[in-house]
This record gives C-alpha cells, sequence and structure tokens, in this order.
C-alpha cells in the first residue's frame, strides 16, 4: 500500500453527554471530515481504562482518541480530571513502548463544538498518516 | 501407594525459585517419601537424554519455573509437557514473564550489544558475541538461539496450574504438592496457592485518604510504619496485585512491587497499577500534573515489572 493510500483506523472514545453529541453535531450539520475515526461511546472520559487503549493498538487500530467534556463541565464533575492525569501517565507509558506520540491523544469538545471535533479528527488523520500504518514488532521467536 | 514421579526445570530464571521450594520445611521429608524426584537440574543430576527416553505422562508432576527466552527451553518446556500428567508454571517467571521478561524493552541484537559490547564494564574492542554454533579443532561447539521477545510458558505449551509469586512462598508450593499427592486437583488453568482479591485487601497498613502531590523512591523517604504507603506517595502495587504472600513488602516498610501478578478480574497488571497511580494525583491543573507524573522515570519498568510479556502490549516496538 503506498503511503498515499493509506487510510489510518483510529479508534475515538468518546463521551456520552458532550464529545459523543459534539460527533452528533458534525454529522447533522454536514461537517466534512476524515472517514478514519471509530467513535466508542463511554459515559464518561472518566470511564476510560488505560487497558482499553493498549487493546486498541493491539487489536490493530493505527491511532487512538479519547474526548471528552471541558474541564468543569463533566456531567460527572470529576471524571475528565482523573481521566486528564491517567492519560498523562499513559502518553508517558506509550512513548516507552515506542509507540509515536502523535498515534494517542487526549483532548475536550463541548456538545456545541462539531467543528472542533472535526478538526481533532482531521489533525490526527494527518499526523497518523504521516507515521504510517501501525505495525506490530514480534521479533524473532524461533 | 506408588511413588509419585516429580520433576522441576529452570528455564530463563535467576535460581530463587529452586532455592524457594525448599521453604517447604519439614515437609520436604514428608516429599522424599511420598515422591521420586526424576529430573531436576538444580536438585539431582539428570540427563535430557534421560528425560526424553520416558513415555509420555511418566512425570506426575512438573515444576516448570522461568521464563521462554530461546530454543532450549522451548524445546525443554514441549519434551517435559509431553511426559508430565500435571505441568506447573511454577513462579512469576513462567507464569508472566517476570524480571526476565523486561528483555522486551529491547530485542537479541540490541542485548548482545550492551551485555558484551557497549556495557562500560566490558572490554571488548573485537566485539565478540556469542554465536549459535562454532567450529573448534575438535568439532562444532553449539549454543541454543536467544529470541528477541520473551514468552510466559503458557504462550509456548498448554499449562494446567499457576503458582504466582517471585518467588512463591513455602505454603503455596505445598499446596501444590498436596493436591497432587491426595488427587484433590482444582479446576485446570487455576492459579493455586493465592487469592482472587487485590493485596490491599490483607495489607495491615491504615488506609485514609488517597491524594498524592508528589511521588517518591523508596530511599527517598521514611514512612509512616502504620499507614498506606500509596498515600505516602511510593509506587505500591497493591491494588493491582493478586492477595495471596500477606502482603510482606508493605508489612516490612516497603512498597508492593506486583510480584503475584494481577488479581481476578484484571487483564492487565501494568495499566490496572498505572492508573491507580495516576487517578490519586492531588491535581487538576494539567501542568501540575504532568510535573508531578514526569517523576516516574520508568513506567515500564515500575508497572510491568512482573508482566510485560503477558500484558496486552507484550513488549516495546522496535523499528
Ligand atoms: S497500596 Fe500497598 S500499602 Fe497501601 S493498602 Fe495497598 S498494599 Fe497496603
Ligand atoms: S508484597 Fe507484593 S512484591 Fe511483596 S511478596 Fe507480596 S506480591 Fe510480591
Ligand atoms: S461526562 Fe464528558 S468527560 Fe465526564
Amino acid at each position: 500500500m503506498s503511503s498515499a493510500d493509506f487510510q489510518p483506523k483510529i479508534v475515538g472514545f468518546l463521551c456520552n453527554w458532550c464529545s459523543y453529541a459534539g460527533a452528533d453535531l458534525a454529522g447533522t450539520s454536514r461537517t466534512k471530515y476524515e472517514p478514519s475515526i471509530r467513535i466508542i461511546r463511554v459515559m464518561c472520559s472518566g470511564r476510560v481504562d488505560p487497558t482499553f487503549v493498549l487493546e486498541a493498538f493491539n487489536r490493530g487500530a493505527d491511532g487512538v482518541c479519547v474526548i471528552g467534556c471541558h474541564f468543569g463541565d463533566c456531567h460527572y464533575l470529576e471524571g475528565n480530571y482523573k481521566a486528564a492525569r491517567r492519560m498523562e501517565l499513559l502518553k508517558n507509558m506509550l512513548k516507552q513502548f515506542g509507540i509515536e506520540e502523535g498515534r494517542f491523544r487526549f483532548d475536550m469538545a463541548s456538545a456545541s463544538e462539531g467543528d472542533r471535533f472535526a478538526q481533532i479528527v482531521n489533525e490526527m488523520t494527518e499526523e497518523v498518516k504521516k507515521l504510517g500504518p501501525y505495525v506490530k514488532y514480534e521479533g524473532a521467536i524461533s | 501407594m506408588a511413588k509419585l514421579k516429580v520433576a522441576g526445570y529452570w528455564a530463563s530464571s535467576c535460581g530463587g525459585c529452586e532455592i524457594a521450594t525448599l521453604e517447604i520445611g519439614a515437609n520436604i521429608v514428608k516429599l522424599a517419601e511420598l515422591a521420586d524426584i526424576v529430573f531436576w537440574p538444580c536438585i539431582v543430576d539428570g540427563k535430557y537424554k534421560d528425560v526424553e527416553a520416558m513415555t509420555d505422562g511418566e512425570i506426575d508432576l512438573c515444576l516448570f519455573n522461568g521464563a521462554i527466552q530461546n530454543e532450549e527451553n522451548e524445546h525443554q518446556a514441549k519434551v517435559l509437557r509431553a511426559k508430565s500428567k500435571v505441568m506447573v508454571a511454577y513462579g512469576s517467571c513462567s507464569y508472566e514473564g517476570c524480571i526476565p521478561g523486561l528483555a522486551n524493552v529491547a530485542n537479541q541484537e540490541q542485548i548482545f550489544d550492551r551485555v558484551f559490547v557497549s556495557c562500560p564494564s566490558v572490554d571488548n574492542p573485537d566485539k565478540v558475541i556469542p554465536q549459535t554454533s562454532y567450529q573448534a579443532p575438535e568439532g562444532e561447539l553449539t549454543l541454543p538461539k536467544i529470541y528477541d521477545t520473551v514468552r510466559p510458558l503458557a504462550a509456548v505449551i498448554d499449562v494446567d496450574y499457576f503458582v504466582p509469586g517471585c518467588p512463591p512462598t513455602g505454603e503455596q508450593t505445598w499446596a501444590v504438592l498436596e493436591a497432587v499427592v491426595t488427587g484433590n486437583l482444582p479446576a485446570k488453568g487455576s492459579i493455586v496457592g493465592a487469592g482472587t482479591r487485590a493485596l490491599c485487601d490483607e495489607c495491615k497498613r491504615n488506609k485514609e485518604e488517597k491524594k498524592v502531590k508528589k511521588f517518591y523512591r523508596t530511599h527517598q523517604i521514611m514512612p509512616d510504619p502504620d499507614r498506606c504507603l500509596l498515600e505516602q506517595g511510593l509506587l505500591c502495587a497493591g491494588l493491582a496485585t493478586r492477595e495471596g504472600c500477606g502482603a510482606l513488602c508493605p508489612a516490612a516498610g516497603m512498597p508492593c512491587t506486583g510480584c503475584y501478578g494481577p488479581p481476578d478480574g484484571v487483564v492487565d497488571q501494568g495499566a490496572k497499577f498505572m492508573s491507580a497511580v495516576a487517578s490519586i494525583v492531588d491535581s487538576n491543573d494539567p501542568a501540575e500534573i504532568a510535573v508531578i507524573l514526569d517523576d516516574i522515570k520508568d513506567p515500564i519498568g515500575t508497572f510491568y515489572r512482573y508482566s510485560l510479556p503477558s500484558s496486552i502490549l507484550r513488549r516495546v516496538q522496535i523499528k
């Protein structure tokens, strides 16, 4: 596959109350954005266990993003602060795992920010396209 | 009753598990009455060909410690599997990869370079590194090939039971031996001799509020003797570790590093541990959060100290 044809698979964990509604708005407003994202709706970004992100990479995602409400807007008050802490440490850890920074992103979009959601997806797609597919290194085991 | 036939083996491990088997104490006399040790390189003299000559299923119990890092480890695991009725992954290395499994941050080439060439205490101007085959005047000499990736035992053969721990405690070892002797075997695939919950449940330290502004390494503070260590900023793995050892390390003032592996319901011990640590950071400001978490210099070595080869990602990516 030439890099020009490469259409990344990006798994996006979006919270029910803000970012998912934002993605919905992008859709109903017919905002154009890259068809790379596979959205998984969670109740809150605080629900995203780092295990989910690792599993997404393990199962073939080229990039993963977690998008929640803006600080102060989380439906469960503190969920996105928790997520911010976890995703920061996860980011450091993924780097050590040799997974490039551009493949993982934690961000925020409100229910009225369909454009912002589209922009996050477009930016990320661009970056992951530059990095190419995430090919798992297994090493020789025989 | 005919005497049981017991075997033991060490693959990629430190040898501590062999010593730990002696912690069954006086029960060793009972073991000698009930069983013959037919093969166990560290303990009795024996040859590979003796094992290969056995009929399939001839050995009643094999306690296999060590991870699979080279050709010989893998070959021996397969031979012993065929010859043994009950195969036990004994100790953290064979159960989940453990310290040898941290080799998965590199590959074979990088490890050889580090160990034999670039390590500051090594003087090797000709860059001589081990070969799998060498033609000596007397004939060919061979060494097993080292793999790029360390795997737990169950990734290579079918395993009946798992005994966690680095190393397992004497009571656990005896529990396995007794189960085989009495024929009172648990369900296949069980983790033997440990509980199901997290270590914090059996830890006697007082749990108050978990909010941490700064993480410390063990040499940096004298922790309060009674309070939860994690609450004091020490990276204790209790929340992400299976109970069973009796919380030995926290009782001695040292944070648990996670040697019993994940408790029931946890897929990836490192992810669970890092998630727990991050959630207790006492700040809502992204910049400050980043500074606090930046003190954790080696996330893989800290959170996956025993479980990297059996984790979701299994190893570091190398281009
Ligand atoms: S985190 Fe460690 S010290 Fe605290 S309760 Fe759990 S095992 Fe004990
Ligand atoms: S406290 Fe943790 S590291 Fe120490 S023996 Fe128990 S499980 Fe292992
Ligand atoms: S509900 Fe959106 S981040 Fe918590």
